[in-house]
């Protein structure tokens, strides 16, 4: 028996309308945009590709963006972890206000971080100076770099960590409590274990943020070729020459490393989420 | 004005959830859906709404072919399980929202609007919580908006989904009342989704039993104590008679 | 004792790293005096900076919340082929850095660029001017709406929609008085979200903005100008501006948070 297909009308209005905009936007705004970048580069051999990124300049650049980055998500993820843990765990007076503030690098535009970071940490700066009686000097050097990325993404390892210890269980630490459970061994197999997914996502998140900021980082940064150049900077650099398959060659691989960063994020989480569930 | 659903049939996915359901209502008649979680009897009143779509079957009213016709073309006052009252919108402006969103030409004025508000509210004896918003209220009074707000549009045929189940047993009772009693003031057909025996018997005129996406019988409460058609029915009957 | 030492070090690393670069700012703003700071915010170029950031941002935020709303929507409320993937590419956004993104706009609408070049014998210029400013800041903000509305829109539920449609509302009557009201706590924080980004954003408008003084300065293009003309007070005064803009964006977070509708039983 045949019966003759119908297509059942909607209830709800507004599927065309509504995915006709998005899709409009979508293509305008992110896909041509990223295409752009993928035609250019498509237009490069792998000889150029590999001429342009084996130069001593662009490895110095990736070296110091991408070393900055992993010290700025360690530190991330440690302070990240901690505040998370006192703003969901513990009540004491102020802790709303610190709580708002998290967010606040995330809300400040990033060229107003820059320079409220650099005249802090120059020499004639409330710690530069400090810092300086020491023989440190953290301004105009990679560790400079290193401080903007932590500023910049400390909200990013925040907020993703806070849902995942909202939804511990205080009991299970009570539990390991009773079986005689030290701190560091409870702390470790009945609150880490089962935040991990989130940590890694919230120090994820926080790398890809400080591989690719910008604003908050030049004006720290120093800039030096060879020494304290990001590699975000390079390519505006390269921009300015009009050297473009350059500057594509060099903002490809910075695209293509967070997007396959991001993906692996994403697996890894899952699959630890699985674990973590059929072993509970 | 007569209702009739032909041979309606609706899969989701694999599972075929009404199997040919056919069923005729008389004017004014009140019908009371009966059978056990699952047998189909929300899915056959949205499809009856309009909410849903058959895959296979009619619709007709007063003669009229109204499978595709969009749900609020029908005419149909729906009173859903859990009301869906406007929680942004006071009990007065919920009841009058059928009213506002008539095209300019066959909107009742402003003033008109108001007084069959008014005249609802006293209906359904809140006049004096018009400006209360829903979650300012018991359930059994947002039962009540709820009818009212179905009641406004004047509907050719009311629906209800299991209009009690979200109340206590003593404001169960006495809505009962007051649903058959707006009913019949509206001089309105009705259909009602129940699993509960008590409730079809004492508000029905005519209850359809379905059991898994049939219609199993379909008749007066008392005939289908005195002869039901299978054991399904008699058990039906019995466990709640007992 | 483990709880004090776990708090004094939070509020040590918050106060240094993040609270402190803020009273900076205001430090060095004032450091010549309140006259000083006058005269650098009424600065005729920072004045047309302040304007042209907040022309481009009126121009940013209707699209965005139109396609904000239009994407969530779709999203929350109909199941289609590519409905995961319409969600990634609204996500995308979020893991492309500043100058990247920049890059990819010029490489498609600037001059040389495929739709660019397309586009220029009929003497339309897309980048280094204010519909780069614009387009930039509309992909660097372009989840901040959809994000906001869509769990408001799957909390609230279908269920106030279909009464509406039963009681024969039309799609824009049913979006007017229905789902509007429902999501305008979510939309109100989505707006600002983007306000804040779009005023604030530097490194992808520094690709397109063209740096033309006066004209295509943004204001953060222009702290930057002056910060390296050795005028910190013009740059820090302007950046006061930004920070108080940033300030605002938290406090309304706060509200929204402790006076918006919360997830509350169905009506
Ligand atoms: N949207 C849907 N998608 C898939 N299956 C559905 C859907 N709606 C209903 N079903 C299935 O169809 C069957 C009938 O559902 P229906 O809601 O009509 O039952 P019901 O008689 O109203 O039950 P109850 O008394 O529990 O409300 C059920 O098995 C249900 O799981
Ligand atoms: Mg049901």
């Amino acid at each position: 028996m045949t019966a003759i297909p119908r297509s059942t009308p909607r209830v709800l209005p507004g599927l065309s309308l509504g995915l006709g905009i998005s899709i409009l936007f979508v293509t305008l705004i992110v896909l041509l945009p990223i295409s752009g970048l993928l035609w250019q580069l498509a237009q490069l051999t792998p000889a150029d590709y590999f001429r342009v990124m084996s130069s001593e300049r662009v490895l110095t650049a990736l070296r110091v963006t991408l070393t900055a980055a992993a010290a700025a998500t360690l530190i991330n993820g440690v302070f990240g972890l901690m505040l998370a843990w006192v703003l969901t765990r513990y009540r004491f007076a102020g802790r709303g206000l610190i709580d708002a503030l998290v967010d606040l690098p995330f809300a400040l535009p990033t060229a107003v971080a820059g320079i409220a970071l650099v005249s802090l940490y120059d020499r004639s700066g409330w710690l530069g100076s400090v810092l300086d009686k020491f023989g440190l000097q953290v301004a105009y050097t990679w560790w400079g770099i290193m401080i903007a990325m932590i500023f910049t993404s400390i909200p990013f390892a925040v907020r993703a960590i806070q849902p995942a210890i909202e939804e511990l269980d205080p009991d299970e630490e009570a539990a390991a409590l009773t079986l005689g459970a030290n701190g560091v061994q409870r702390f470790l197999r009945v609150v880490l274990r089962p935040l991990m997914p989130s940590i890694l996502t919230g120090v994820g998140l926080s790398f890809v943020r400080s591989m690719g900021e910008f604003g908050a980082v030049i004006f720290i940064a120093g800039n030096l070729p060879y020494k304290t150049e990001i590699a975000s900077l390079l390519i505006l650099i390269r921009l300015d020459e009009f050297d473009y398959p350059a500057a594509a060659a060099i903002a490809g691989t910075l695209l293509l490393l967070s997007v396959i960063l991001l993906v692996a994020i994403n697996l890894a989480q899952t699959r630890m989420q699985r674990y973590l569930r059929a072993e509970g | 004005m007569t209702f009739q659903a032909l041979d309606i049939h609706k899969s989701f996915g694999d599972t075929e959830v009404l199997k040919g359901v056919s069923l005729s209502m008389k004017e004014g008649e009140f019908v009371a859906l009966l059978g056990p979680s699952g047998s189909g009897k929300t899915t056959l009143l949205n499809i009856i709404a309009g909410l849903a779509h058959a895959d296979r079957g009619q619709l007709l009213f007063a003669g009229e072919d109204i499978t595709r016709l969009p749900a609020g073309q029908r005419h149909f006052g729906f009173v859903f399980q859990n009301y869906a009252l406007f929680r942004h919108m006071t009990v007065a402006q919920n009841i009058a929202f059928g009213l506002r969103v008539l095209p300019r030409k066959s909107r009742p004025s402003r003033s008109a609007i108001a007084a069959r508000t008014r005249e609802l509210l006293e209906m359904i004896e809140m006049a004096d919580l018009a400006d209360r918003f829903p979650a300012q209220l018991s359930g059994g009074q947002r039962q009540r908006v709820a009818m009212a707000r179905a009641l406004a549009i004047e509907p050719r045929l009311l629906l209800m989904d299991e209009p009690f189940s979200a109340l206590d047993a003593q404001v169960r009772q006495s809505l009962r009342e007051s649903v058959r009693d707006l009913q019949r003031k509206a001089g309105v057909g009705a259909i009602m989704v129940t699993h509960d025996r008590a409730e079809a018997w004492a508000l029905a005129d005519r209850v359809a039993v379905m059991n898994e996406g049939h219609i199993v019988q379909f008749d007066r409460p008392e005939v289908l104590s005195s002869n039901p058609s299978s054991d399904f029915v008699r058990l039906l009957v019995r466990a709640d008679a007992a | 004792m483990t709880r004090f030492i776990l708090i004094a070090l939070s509020l040590l690393f918050l106060g240094l790293m993040v609270i402190l670069p803020v009273i900076a700012i205001f430090h060095r703003a004032f450091a010549d005096g309140f006259d000083a700071y006058r005269a650098a915010i009424l600065d005729p170029e920072t004045l047309a900076a302040i304007r042209l950031t907040v022309i481009a941002t009126l121009l940013v935020l209707p699209l965005n919340v139109i396609f904000g709303v239009a994407a969530a929507w779709a999203i929350a409320r109909f199941r289609f082929v590519g409905r995961r993937v319409l969600l990634i590419l609204i996500e995308i956004p979020f893991a492309v850095s500043p100058i990247v993104a920049g890059l990819c706009f010029l490489l498609i609408y600037g001059a040389y660029g495929p739709v660019g070049a397309l586009l220029e014998p009929y003497g339309v210029q897309l980048m280094f001017n204010l519909t780069g400013i614009v387009l930039v800041s509309a992909f660097v903000t372009c989840p901040f709406v959809m994000r906001e509305v869509l769990p408001v829109l799957m909390v609230t539920g279908e269920d106030e929609e279909l009464a509406a449609v039963t009681l024969g509302a039309n799609g824009w009557q049913i979006f007017r008085h229905v789902v509007l009201p429902n999501i305008s706590w979510g939309l109100a924080y989505g707006v600002v979200l983007t306000m804040a980004r779009a005023m604030g954003e530097f490194g992808a408008v520094s690709v397109v903005a063209g740096a033309i003084r006066g004209q295509t300065m943004t204001l953060p293009l222009q702290i930057e100008l002056m910060y390296n003309d050795y005028n910190a007070t013009g740059a820090f005064a302007a950046a006061t501006v930004l920070t108080a803009l940033a300030l605002v964006t938290l406090v309304l977070r706060g509200v929204l948070n402790r006076f918006g509708p919360k997830k509350e039983a169905h009506a």
